[in-house]
């Protein structure tokens, strides 16, 4: 199974894709903030107004925005229609266009910025935190090893499955999920005695973070 | 809890990480009673199981953090942060907090084997006081739903919970057995300093 490991981002040069991550983090928290304070119709209806809009903006392709948050948009689909049954449209619109706005402007930040942009916001977000131990390089040495972790992983995923399959146990989860953790359990192992070979996350701080 | 080498940790909570994205975005996953579900909780749950507290709560936050930022990762391989703005964004905080409780009970509660009731009794105790809380509470809150009508729609995932439990202690057990120095034990933790040489 493909997956896209560039996740939902879409590479572009409009204004949003330019605007330093940080900056747009802070305005989703704002404007959730806003509608969690500010209930109102009109709040709904102005923030779902700007998601679009920024949606428009950032370029963003329909099928990338409906493909990230499927899910949860069929979740807001059955919220309107009960709402509106409980206690009428306006109520629905309310609740569910708030909802529905701030997770659209969420996808519009998914869309315009790299998963290496945010990575970097992260760690100098972090910085701060040296104080209590953190350590922003393991923090990005973590990120970047569960990055190169999920491919391997499928393919060690689909190869027990074979395994379990060729041995007729395909209707028995445990036949290929106990192979599979205890292979990712041995694969992580080997993966942290290189890197300790290499001198990589010596030992200078508190060793889980 | 065991701290030979720092690197290893890090390897194993990244490891947890990634498996955990994967368990979440196979899809078609076979329970053996012919439901497909996503077994995102049963690698949440797991995570704990197997590593203990301390690196279960770390690895279940890499994996959000990195669903966060635009992985696909989460059920299905959807992704971003408007996960955390919805209104189901209360199991996704409860997660961490539930393997990090699973796997305290796991690593204070085990003997010289893991033993299967036990880790059953921590994953199922942990769904329940931390998922099916946080989970429908949010839900309420920013659905705009009674609190009866939230936690009553949440009950529809009990089911697949408990079975999603039981495969999980049946791996985790099995996982300790292969791996008997995966969690150090809490008497031995201080004594085992690193002897990274």
């Amino acid at each position: 199974m493909a997956v896209n490991l560039l996740g939902a981002y879409q590479p572009g040069t409009t204004l949003l894709h330019r605007m330093p991550a940080g900056w747009k983090l802070v305005a989703l928290a704002v404007l959730s903030l806003l509608t969690v304070v500010l209930r109102s119709a009109a709040t709904s209806g102005a923030v779902l107004a700007l998601a679009v809009l920024l949606l428009v903006v950032a370029r963003a392709r329909p099928a990338t925005v409906f493909g990230n948050v499927r899910g949860l948009l069929i979740v807001l689909a059955l919220l309107a229609a009960y709402q509106s049954w409980q206690r009428g449209p306006e109520h629905a619109f309310t609740v569910v266009g708030a909802l529905a706005a701030l997770v659209l402007l969420a996808t519009v930040l998914t869309i315009t910025t790299s998963v290496d942009e945010l990575l970097d916001t992260i760690t100098a977000a972090l910085q701060p935190f040296r104080r209590i131990g953190v350590d922003p390089e393991r923090v990005a040495l973590a990120f970047a090893l569960m990055i190169r972790g999920v491919p391997t992983t499928l393919e060690i995923a689909s190869e027990t499955r074979q395994a379990a399959l060729g041995r007729g146990l395909d209707r028995n989860p445990r036949a290929y999920l106990t192979p599979m953790v205890i292979r990712v359990v041995a694969h992580a192992r080997a993966t942290g005695e290189a890197l300790h070979a290499r001198g990589i996350s010596d030992d200078r701080s508190d060793p889980t973070d | 809890m065991n701290r030979r080498n720092p690197a290893v940790d890090l390897a194993l909570v990244a490891g947890f990480a990634a498996l955990i994205a994967t368990v979440a975005i196979l899809p078609d996953i076979k329970t053996g009673v012919g439901v497909p579900f996503s077994l995102q909780t049963f690698g949440v749950l797991l995570a704990g199981a197997c590593l203990g507290p301390v690196r279960g709560f770390l690895a279940v936050c890499l994996y959000l953090a990195g669903g966060a930022i635009g992985l696909p990762i989460f059920s299905g391989g959807a992704s971003g942060l408007g996960h955390f703005t919805g209104p189901t964004a209360g199991y996704l905080v409860a997660f961490p907090l539930a393997a990090a409780l699973c796997g305290l009970i796991v690593w204070r509660a085990r003997r010289r084997r893991t033993d299967f009731t036990l880790v059953f009794t921590a994953g199922l105790l942990s769904s329940f006081l931390f998922i099916h809380t946080l989970g429908p509470l949010n839900l309420a809150w920013r659905a705009d739903l009674g609190l009866k009508e939230a936690f009553l729609i949440d009950t529809q995932f009990f089911p697949g919970d408990i079975l999603k439990n039981l495969v999980m202690a049946l791996v985790a057990t099995s996982v300790h057995r292969a791996f008997p120095d995966l969690l150090a034990r809490p008497a031995v933790s201080e004594e085992r300093e690193t002897s990274a040489a």
